[in-house]
Order: C-alpha cells, then sequence, then structure tokens
C-alpha cells in the first residue's frame, strides 16, 4: 500500500481500478517484472464484486457464496505481485498522452506510465421510477455493499425490485443470512424470453446455468416473488412509505415498505474512457454504450486498453480473464518478446468458458422499455431533477441530442456527470426521434470525471505560455 | 416529432423570406427577430455536436473595456447593454422563462498595483477616442473593492467597475430564444448543416448533405459562428473568423456570496460558480489542459479564497469566434444582395442588439445612416498597389 | 465509537462508512437538495451517485460513502446548498 508522497513519477503501467480485472492486469504486469501502480478509489482493493473482501464481517462458506471468495485469491496475488497498490486514489483525467491526473488525500499527482489499463467496471443501470429519489430508495449494489462490508442489511420492511442475476444473488445472500425480504417484484420482460431461448443451449453449457438454477430455486422456495411486473412506484413524502406496482393483469398493488432495493443490471461506467476520446458505440444487446477494443482490449487511443465489465458487463470471471490479455499485451509491448503465451491461452480458454451463456443472460434481462424510458413527472436526471416529461417536450422544440439537451435543461450537469442520466436521455431523444441510440450519441465528457476541488487544481503546475493566456493585463 | 419534420410532413413548401444559418446566440436572436417582424424564417443548424460557442460561454453582459480602437463597437456594445432589460422581458412574455439578467454593475478585479496602473490607462485611453461617449465607470481602490465584495481576498488590489455591467443566464438565454423563435412561427432545422449555398436568380438554395430536400430563401444570414469563414465566399462575403481557445470550470452550487459580477469569476443563478478566463490560440482544439486551468484557478482564489474548497464538477473549453481585428462583422454582399452575415465574439452582450437592431436593418436591406458601415468586410480589403 | 449526527452522539462500527453508520441508525435522508430541496439520501454506496452528500467536521458536500467514522466526527445533514466557509 502507498501513500500519494510515495509514487514514482513514471511507471511502465498504470492500471485504474482494483476490481478482477485490475486486479489481474496489475497481477499479471509487476510479476513479468513491470513496474506497475494499481490505483483504487476505494480504500480496500476488490472492486465492487469483490467489495470488502479484505475485511468482510463474514467468513467463507458462509452467506456470501463460493465465487465471492475467489476474489481473495485475486487480492492476494496482487498485493504480493511487487506492485505498488495506491487506495484513495481517484483518477480524474488522462489529460496528457501516458499521463494519469489522480487525486489522493486533496492533492493531484500527474503520473507517467507508459500503457495505462482502464479497469473502472460498471455501475447500476438507471432505473427511473415514479418517486425513485425518494430516501430509503436505494440500489441492489449498495445493498450488496452494505452486507460484504459492514455485515448490514435493511431491518424493517423490504421490498427488492427488479431484474437480472445480481438481482438473485442477493436475495440468495440475504436468504443465508436470514435476512427477510417482503417481496420480490421481478421485472423480467416475458417478451424475453423468445430471443433468449435462441441462445439457451449454449447457456445450458455455461457455468452460469447450474449456479443460477440453484440459487433461484433457493430464492424462490423461500420469498414471495411477483412476476411479470410492469410498472413500479415509490410513494411517500419525506421517505419511502410504500412500494405500488402493476403486474401485465392490471391491477395496482400496494406493499408497505421501509426500503426498496432497485436493480436492472448494470452497465460500463464510461466517463474516464469518453473523456480520453475513447470511441464507444451503442450496444443493441447490452442497451448500452460500449467502448471499441480488440480482443487485447487495446482503444484507438494509443496505449490505453481497457479490461474487464467497463469493455463491456461479462462478469467477474471474464473480467478477470481480459485483465490478464491486456496486460499480457502491455508486457509484449514494452519488453519487445512475445511472452506469456501460456497466460494467453489459459486466458483465453477461460474467456471463452465465462463468455458462453452471455447472450441467454443479456437477452433475457434487458431491462423492459417501459423500466428505461419513463414518462411524465418520473426524473431522469436525479443531480438536476429533470423530468422525463422535460426532456421529451424539449425534443419537441427541436433538441436533436443529448448535449443540446444538456445545455437547455441542465441533466448531465451534476456531479455524477451523467451516470445515472445519460442512458435514459440517450434513450428518450432516441425514440422521440426514431432513429438509433448511436445516432443520438451521448454527453460529450472532459476531465475532471470526478469532482476535484478549485484548491486542488490551482495546485497543478503551470507555465508561462499559461500565465500569459491567464493573466493578460 | 420535430417541428421542422412536422411542417413539411403537413405540406409546407420549403421556401423562406429568410433563413438564418446557425442557431446559436446570434442566428436565433436574429431570426427571432425577423419573425417577430411576421417574415417567414428557417433557422438551420448542426448536430448535437459541434463548435458551439453557445454552450460555451461566460454569459458576461460587459460593456466596460470594450471597443479600444473601434470608437463604433464601444456605443454599439453600450447600445445593446442598455437594450437588454426590454429584450429579457420580451423574452418572458413570449416563452415564460427568466434569462435571469442581473445588470448591477461589474468589477474587473486586479491582483497587483501594477495591473491597476495598467487598468486605469487602458480605460482612460479608451475613453478619450475621438468620438467615443464615455460610459459610466470607476477605478475602485481595494477598501471600495471590499465593501462591494466582502468576501474578497488580500491580493485583491483594486477593481474597474462599471454600473453597465452584468450577466445572464446564457444557456436559457439560447432555449428562450429557440422557443420564442418557433412561437412567432420560425421553423428550426437541426442536423442540417449547409454544404453550399447556391445563389439563383437573386434568390439563394441551401444545400445540404444526405440528400435532405433544398432549402430556398430570398434572403440569407450566415450566423454560422466559425462556419461563416467557409460559407462567406459563396455568396461574395469575405469574413475572416478564426477560432480562440478558452477554458471553464464550474463548481457545486453554493450559497449566493456576489452582489456584483466579477468579470472572471461569476455565480450563476443556480449558485454554481464559473471561473475563467484565459485566451489561447489553438486552432480548433477544444481540448482542456491543466496548466490554463491551474492559473484560472489559481487567480480565482486569490480573488475569493474561500472557492479553493468548492468541488469543480466540470470544465470545458469553447472556440471564440474571434473576427480579424476582434470586431462583429455585420455586412450584406454586394455580389448576391440580400445575403447578409453577422459574427462577433461577444454574443451575450451584443444579443440586445442582434434581436432589436438588426432584423429591421435586414428587412430593409440597407444600413440606417452609416452605423453599420465600419463592421463592414471592406475593413479587411487589402488595398490595391498600384 | 462516538460519533455526532446533527449535534446528537450515536454509535458507530469501526470501518463503516459514514453512509452505512447512517443507514445503520435508520436515517434514510441525509441531506436536502440543492435544486429543489427534496429530502434526499444514499442511494449506490459506490461514489458515482453523489445523493449521500453530508456535512463532516465542518466540510460541505462531502460524500457519506466515500468517508470512514472516525470517533468524535461531526456530521451534519447538508441542507441545499453550500454555505459560505463550509
Amino acid at each position: 500500500m502507498i501513500a500519494a508522497s510515495a509514487l514514482d513519477e513514471r511507471y511502465d503501467v498504470a492500471v485504474v481500478g482494483a476490481g478482477p480485472a485490475g486486479l489481474a492486469a496489475a497481477t499479471t504486469c509487476a510479476q513479468s517484472g513491470l513496474r506497475c501502480v494499481l490505483f483504487d478509489e476505494q480504500e480496500q482493493p476488490g472492486g465492487q464484486i469483490y467489495r470488502g473482501i479484505t475485511n468482510s464481517p463474514f467468513t467463507p462458506d458462509t452467506v456470501l457464496g463460493d465465487d465471492y471468495w475467489r476474489g481473495a485469491d485475486l487480492v492476494r496475488a496482487a498485493l504480493d505481485s511487487g506492485a505498488d497498490y495506491a487506495p484513495g486514489a481517484t483518477v480524474w483525467g488522462l489529460l496528457r498522452p501516458e499521463e494519469v491526473a489522480v487525486s489522493m488525500s486533496g492533492v493531484t499527482r500527474q503520473i507517467r506510465a507508459a500503457r495505462i489499463i482502464l479497469a473502472t467496471g460498471a455501475i447500476e443501470r438507471p432505473f427511473p421510477i415514479a418517486g425513485g429519489t425518494l430516501p430509503g430508495v436505494i440500489t441492489a449494489g449498495a445493498a450488496q455493499i452494505l452486507l460484504k462490508t459492514s455485515g448490514l442489511a435493511p431491518s424493517g420492511r423490504t421490498v427488492l425490485a427488479g431484474c437480472g442475476p445480481l438481482l438473485w444473488l442477493l436475495a440468495w445472500q440475504y436468504l443465508n443470512a436470514g435476512v427477510r425480504l417482503d417481496a420480490i417484484l421481478d421485472t423480467t420482460a416475458s417478451a424475453n424470453w423468445p430471443r433468449a431461448a435462441r441462445h439457451a443451449a449454449a447457456f445450458a453449457a455455461s457455468p452460469y446455468l447450474a449456479k443460477g438454477v440453484r440459487l433461484m430455486l433457493a430464492v424462490r422456495r423461500a420469498m414471495r416473488i411477483v412476476g411479470g411486473v410492469v410498472e413500479i412506484k415509490a410513494d411517500g413524502s419525506d421517505r419511502l412509505e410504500a412500494v405500488s406496482y402493476r403486474t401485465r393483469s392490471g391491477k395496482l398493488e400496494r406493499l408497505s415498505a421501509d426500503t426498496l432495493l432497485l436493480h436492472q443490471g448494470v452497465a460500463p461506467n464510461v466517463n474516464l474512457a469518453l473523456s480520453a476520446n475513447i470511441a464507444h458505440q451503442w450496444s443493441d444487446k447490452q442497451l448500452c454504450f460500449v467502448p471499441r477494443v480488440d480482443r487485447y482490449g487495446a482503444t484507438g487511443v494509443p496505449h490505453i486498453a481497457i479490461a474487464g465489465d467497463g469493455a463491456g458487463i461479462a462478469g467477474a470471471e471474464a473480467a478477470e480473464a481480459r485483465g490478464r490479455l491486456a496486460a499480457v499485451a502491455a508486457v509484449r509491448a514494452l519488453t519487445g518478446e512475445h511472452l506469456l503465451a501460456d497466460e494467453e491461452r489459459t486466458a483465453r480458454r477461460s474467456l471463452q468458458t465465462y463468455e458462453r451463456g452471455r447472450a441467454f443472460l443479456d437477452l433475457l434481462y434487458q431491462p423492459a422499455a417501459d423500466f428505461r424510458r419513463p414518462r411524465g413527472e418520473v426524473i431522469a436526471c436525479r443531480c438536476e431533477e429533470v423530468s422525463a416529461r422535460q426532456i421529451l417536450d424539449t425534443v419537441a422544440l427541436g433538441c436533436p441530442g443529448p448535449n443540446q439537451m444538456k445545455a437547455f435543461l441542465r441533466c448531465g450537469m451534476g456531479p455524477c456527470q451523467g451516470r445515472f442520466c445519460g442512458l435514459t436521455v440517450t434513450e428518450l431523444i432516441a425514440q422521440a426521434r426514431g432513429v438509433s441510440c448511436d445516432k443520438v450519441g451521448y454527453y460529450r465528457l472532459r476531465p475532471p470525471v470526478k469532482p476535484i476541488t478549485l484548491g486542488e487544481i490551482s495546485g497543478l503546475p503551470s507555465n508561462e505560455a499559461a500565465v500569459k493566456a491567464v493573466a493578460r493585463e | 416529432m420535430m417541428a421542422a419534420e412536422a411542417a413539411i410532413q403537413a405540406g409546407a413548401r420549403n421556401e423562406y423570406d429568410v433563413a438564418v444559418i446557425g442557431g446559436g446566440l446570434v442566428g436565433a436572436a436574429i431570426a427571432w427577430g425577423l419573425a417577430r417582424r411576421g417574415r417567414k424564417v428557417a433557422m438551420l443548424d448542426e448536430g448535437d455536436v459541434a463548435y458551439r460557442a453557445s454552450r460555451g460561454n461566460f454569459a458576461l453582459v460587459w460593456v466596460q473595456s470594450k471597443g479600444a480602437g473601434f470608437t463604433e463597437y464601444a456605443l454599439w456594445t453600450r447600445h445593446s447593454a442598455e437594450a437588454w432589460p426590454q429584450l429579457a422581458g420580451a423574452l418572458r412574455d413570449d416563452t415564460g422563462l427568466d434569462v435571469c439578467l442581473q445588470q448591477s454593475g461589474g468589477l474587473h478585479l486586479l491582483l497587483s498595483e501594477r495591473e491597476v496602473e495598467s487598468r486605469a490607462n487602458a480605460i482612460k485611453r479608451l475613453h478619450n477616442q475621438p468620438g467615443m461617449v464615455p460610459f459610466d465607470y470607476e477605478m475602485l481602490d481595494r477598501a471600495a473593492v471590499a465593501r462591494m465584495l466582502p468576501h474578497v481576498g488580500p491580493d485583491v488590489a483594486g477593481a474597474s467597475f462599471c454600473p453597465l455591467d452584468g450577466h445572464v443566464n446564457a444557456l436559457r438565454l439560447l432555449r428562450a430564444l429557440h422557443v420564442a423563435f418557433q412561437k412567432h412561427g420560425g421553423i428550426y432545422f437541426p442536423e442540417r448543416p449547409v454544404e453550399r449555398i447556391e445563389p439563383r436568380g437573386g434568390e439563394f438554395r441551401l444545400h445540404s448533405a444526405d440528400n435532405a430536400q433544398t432549402i430556398g430563401a430570398q434572403k440569407i444570414v450566415l450566423a454560422a459562428g466559425l462556419g461563416n469563414a467557409r460559407l462567406g465566399p459563396m455568396v461574395g462575403l469575405n469574413v475572416p473568423v478564426r477560432p480562440q481557445r478558452g477554458q471553464i470550470m464550474v463548481t457545486e452550487r453554493t450559497a449566493p456570496f456576489m452582489p456584483y459580477v466579477v468579470h472572471t469569476v461569476r455565480q450563476t443563478d443556480e449558485g454554481s460558480v464559473m471561473i475563467a478566463d484565459s485566451v489561447e490560440e489553438a486552432r480548433f482544439d477544444a481540448s482542456v489542459g491543466s496548466a490554463v486551468l491551474a492559473v484560472e484557478a489559481d487567480r480565482a482564489i486569490k480573488m475569493f479564497p474561500h472557492l479553493a474548497k468548492l468541488n469543480v464538477v466540470r470544465c470545458w473549453a469553447a472556440l471564440r469566434v474571434m473576427p480579424k481585428d476582434g470586431y462583429p462583422i455585420y455586412d450584406q454582399s454586394k455580389t448576391c444582395p440580400g445575403a447578409f452575415v453577422a459574427t462577433c465574439h461577444s454574443g451575450v452582450t451584443l444579443t440586445g442588439a442582434h434581436a432589436l437592431a438588426l432584423p429591421p436593418w435586414i428587412d430593409a436591406g440597407v444600413p440606417p445612416g452609416n452605423t453599420f458601415g465600419a463592421f463592414a468586410t471592406r475593413r479587411f480589403d487589402v488595398p490595391a498597389i498600384n | 465509537m462516538t460519533i455526532f449526527v446533527d449535534g446528537v452522539a450515536m454509535p458507530a462500527r469501526d470501518g463503516d462508512s459514514v453512509a452505512a453508520a447512517l443507514l445503520a441508525l435508520g436515517h434514510a435522508a441525509c441531506r436536502t437538495s440543492a435544486v429543489s430541496g427534496a429530502p434526499r439520501g444514499p442511494y449506490c454506496l459506490m461514489g458515482v451517485c453523489f445523493d449521500c452528500l453530508v456535512m463532516i467536521d465542518g466540510v460541505a458536500n462531502r460524500q457519506a460513502c466515500m468517508a470512514v467514522v472516525r470517533d468524535g466526527m461531526r456530521i451534519e445533514t447538508q441542507r441545499g446548498k453550500r454555505e459560505y466557509g463550509t
């Protein structure tokens, strides 16, 4: 573990993010003799999927499941590899080629690295529902973080709503921990089954089937599940008091609730990559923007690679494999030798195994359109409190895309920088205009991708040209 | 669906009295002004991602120090600033939107005695220009500044103050102009960059890529910012404009602390603080550079020390549309009468003039008196060598 | 350990984030929005939503999910816009 002052000026490889992809990449680079730094925004390694693994209140074989504990080996290997592990380090910009701007304890350093591997992973998909900003509404990912790091679970009446593998995983972990859920509202769209079924054979042959079936059976036996949910509202004045929902049958039901856990999948955290002008494209399968990368994670920007869920959602094991592959490419580029052939073979085999079956999951758990494109007063941009209606009215004014929309309505101007509204805004505009999401595009992002104090910016190095450009008296 | 497509589907012919090329602050102000006068107006715009000075500016309505070496510009600026309240009121009437004009005065803060002296001399020279109508201003010492802006830091040595100066919510202004334009029957064409202007029989046909339907107009106004340099020659207009980069930071919202606007630090009506002001000749490179941001941040903190703690949530660089000599260009083509150009780098300050004074000129086709003569393109002509 | 939430002494556990500590105490809301004054609370717990802003030891707009509790820490509801000097 390393403090800001102990960071070198220059490394061979800088890895951003300490989830499975980042941990694997840093390990492989350092074990191959490269000087490597691993920047982690959190204080402990593991990213989100292995969150809390170094100081979990749970022991292996209880509650969290075997997949989670695999992370412990990854973490140990990375910490033992010789890479510099820098916790509490927020990488806020890639301002110049081969340079990483990183903030630690309120001071920014600009660290040079011949190769940069972005492993910033994924974030929860937006899940815009009426009342979704009420206190008491949190994401399933948030609930997992509370469980993993603090052993905390909601007391009181709790409803879990949405779709996707992580939803079932959380429910199963709660089951193991004896946490009661009043209901699971399953929003899996029945229309998805036929398209997903085409990939059922691959899914059946994948590691996900057995795991998934076991999980879901246990949860279904023990908990109340409402299927075919097509509408959800969070009700309450100052905080959540009830959850209303409607199934396909059309009847509105109401459940008293103190906590609502929402989840409808994850999407790549694209802000740092976009701010570095890395090209992205819309994925019709995963309904999000993904970077254009080759089979080693190389982007169109020289010396920057992306590994893990940030390159497209594929799960923890696939992320680890991609981290290794990005590292292999970096090692070969910097040593000039075709090393690590075995590591590459192993990683590609693993990738093949763990990518098999994803198509089925991607298609089955595509959130239904109504949950991706809200209507009326439902807040689409949480930071600036911009509603779906305002966005649609502004499309009618002739606003063609999210950047003009941002200028007119302020959506995307808050501190989250569009992480929780970008996909919603792009999809709303695309549907209203009848064009593709690729054509509509996404917010134009620039550094800092996380807020930095003005004081910290004033401490960055300047030069004579810069002074002349500003102080012109 | 969008207004333009709906109009065309409803069978409207794609012919207009005036087509304004450019949907930024200059184009939208002129287009609105013309639509209000009952003209049938089309406003053509680029797509979502483009060099848009109108989305990246510092939103000042600024009079002091404008027009050194060009008296007409000083007068034009002042005229526009004085017309601003009328503009804001008309927009509110038309759209219900408040552009939050604040014109209680602006300070140009100075961080050393040398800067104070330099500034005082510059303004004096400006006022001594022949034909200049002096505007109200005052050189303030540190104590006077501190009375007006209680939170200034110890490095602030003085300021020049002008009671006509202020600021506005420039993004809401752009939105209001668009809403008001359409309210008066204007037709907006987004994603319609003009590839080629074809003068034909005293009128104009505007061709875009993608087989989009040609738009015809009896008159056109080039208000396409940096694009004017390429479009101008198509109608016999020489419009020497170049990009000049400026970088801006914006902070999280904070409680109001600035009763007056400062030329490089302004607090928006939402509460966020915007920090500028830099000038770089960077061609078309609109990327952010940390060295310039560092200097801007340093000066802003010297002006208001508490700003150091605020979180900067966004930075951007925008390209000013800078005419060759820095002054606006307004002209009508001699070879293609009916083709006008309007371009400047002070699109916010001059919105008053653009919305209220230019449209009658464009309608009439001739400038009243010689007022606009100084802004014509002939000032760039290289004299013939005999 | 003891933390102070809006001036009231409360228990907290070593290693918990401020957000986790507040949620454990039953505080679903931790601020009122600077845009509309609506009550808001932690949402994503991973540092990307900025809904969990609180004042910690006199410094405003700190993400509660990214700060770890310390003995004696003073946590206050972030009421609207950041005040001058905080």
